[in-house]
């Protein structure tokens, strides 16, 4: 499917949350990210997977609108990102373990904040859901600065929620929580995928994590797409025994995946 | 503009203000400090020259003017600042908030903590040093209108210098008040300077304030075709200084560096 075709696709298909067509960055002669290409449907956990420097996040922060592609599009609900940021970004929210949110404003300040800048309807009665979702009442009047990283990651993803996302971009987002708590945290999230209408993109290493919440996965080395499909699956078709495996062979063999293609 | 992304920037830095005294007392420590030194200055003055001369309607007027437009600019810079300490540009950025909403919200908060700085100089001013603001008459309205909009201006400006330069570059904004005094003519003439500082002074909007300011405290004749020059500039300034933030801004996106901004450069 070449791009014209792609984004005809995307335009006539409502389930697409997310269209990311031939996406690249590039910094003086080092390509960040090369003609990635991909969707993120409605009721669906994409994975995106791949070693350290591999333009994950560089990816992420071309769909958030705080770094300008080098070329490529990026639809959120059939919504231009370069031509209609603010609505795009409306439908769209993100928590990142680089990303904290301000130490120096209260859980409830920061959502208040964060819920007037997303526009959200009747944001009180929101934040009050939120604090009981991710077990932060008692943390409502702390200073972020002060909750330990599993507490400030639970807020982050209070606040990845306030305006109910369409598209849900998370960057390692169980990286700081316990096991008990990481588990809590995904069945959460799996839930609010089933029973709503938005899709995540989700970024982590950890693999087991992955297999267990995400429909899809993409690897991506040095920039591009090198392989793609059910993280149930996708290890036995390669011929290994774990998505782990898998990724260790992609990032200590990327080319010969690339030869192979998608 | 959506009102309620602008109103989330105040009450940000509402929240702030509310639970820390370290940034309330700056809001009217030093300029209530400056207004003391350059009162008691002024009294002096009067003991020691022409009988008859009061130095507190032309000294202490022109000080409490000048620190009210440094404290709008650093009004807006501060607010801005919030942002780069608590590096909070991706959370901020990474929304549906666009840049004229963020600068008026910077600008709205100026204009709140300007004023505490305003009123507690004015009272001070008043009350301990006998400055009457009769003097200038109804022209005190557009002397503090083109101050303040010429602050407004420099604070945007400071601001897309530091998300130019990087977060050290603050340095470089807390002195640029001292480095345009010379130039702005807040205690003396323009006419005493030399012929290439004085152009700089015709471009800065303060400086036809406080030529104005001197010739009513004077009983000359004032010239408001001068003023309206200076309140013509200083919303010219406003303009390119918003477009420069803008122009900045959008560098910072395409090149990464405001997704990495802690790096200073992206170079």
């Amino acid at each position: 499917m070449n791009v014209h075709e792609a984004k005809i696709n995307t335009m006539s298909d409502p389930d697409i949350i997310l269209s990311v067509r031939d996406l690249r960055k590039q910094y003086s002669a080092t390509v960040a990210v090369d003609s990635v290409t991909f969707d993120v449907r409605r009721n669906e956990i994409v994975g995106l997977l791949g070693p350290n420097g591999a333009g994950k996040t560089t990816t992420i922060n071309m769909i958030l609108g705080v770094l300008e592609p080098s070329a490529g599009e990026i639809e959120i609900e059939g919504i231009a990102l370069a031509k209609q940021r603010s609505r795009a970004l409306a439908r769209t929210n993100f928590a990142a373990v680089y990303a904290p949110l301000p130490g120096n404003m209260t859980v409830y300040q920061n959502l208040r904040f964060f819920g007037l800048i997303y526009d959200v309807a009747e944001l009180n009665a929101r934040i009050e859901t939120l604090l009981d979702q991710f077990e932060l009442r008692r943390f409502r009047d702390t200073k972020c600065g002060v909750l330990s990283s599993g507490e400030q990651t639970r807020v982050s993803l209070a606040k990845a929620l306030l305006n109910t996302p369409q598209l849900l971009l998370l960057d390692e987002p169980t990286a700081s929580l316990d096991p008990a708590t990481a588990q809590d945290i995904r069945r959460s999230i799996r839930d609010i995928v089933t029973h709503g209408s938005g899709g995540i993109l989700w970024t982590s290493h950890n693999m087991y994590e992955v297999q267990d919440v995400c429909d899809r996965v993409l690897f991506l080395s040095h920039g591009r797409i090198l392989l793609e499909g059910n993280p149930k699956t996708l290890p036995g078709e390669h011929g290994v025994a774990s998505l782990e495996e898998l990724f260790i062979s992609l990032a200590r063999e990327p080319l010969a995946y690339a030869e192979n293609g998608r | 503009m959506n009102p309620r992304r602008i109103y989330a920037i105040f009450l940000r830095q509402f929240y702030l203000l509310r639970s820390s005294p370290t940034r309330v007392v700056p809001l009217f420590a030093w300029v209530a400090i400056d207004i003391v030194l350059w009162g008691f200055i002024a009294r002096y003055l009067n003991t020691v020259s022409s009988p008859g001369h009061d130095f507190v309607p032309s000294l202490l007027g022109a000080v409490l003017l000048w620190d009210f437009f440094t404290r709008v600019m650093q009004g807006v810079t501060i607010a801005f600042f919030e942002d780069v300490w608590s590096r909070n540009f991706l959370n901020v950025f990474a929304t549906p908030l666009s840049i004229s909403e963020y600068v008026t919200g910077l600008v709205l908060t100026s204009i709140v903590t300007s004023l505490i700085g305003l009123v507690v100089m004015l009272i001070l001013a008043t009350t301990v040093f006998g400055l009457s603001f009769f003097v200038y008459g109804v022209l005190l309205i557009p002397f503090v209108a083109v101050l303040f909009l010429f602050g407004i201006a420099l604070g945007i400006f400071a601001s897309a210098l530091v998300l130019r330069l990087g977060p050290a570059s603050e340095w470089l904004v807390w002195p640029i008040p001292a480095l345009l005094s010379p130039f702005a003519a807040v205690f003396y003439p323009l006419s005493v300077l030399p012929h290439w500082m004085q152009w700089i002074g015709y471009v800065l909007p303060p400086s036809y304030v406080f030529e104005g300011m001197r010739a009513v405290v004077a009983g000359n004749a004032f010239s408001s075709s001068a003023l309206l020059l200076g309140l013509a500039l200083a919303l010219i300034q406003i303009v390119l200084a918003y477009l420069c933030f803008s122009r900045v801004y959008r560098s910072a996106v395409r090149s990464g560096l405001l997704a990495r901004y802690s790096a200073e450069s992206v170079g």
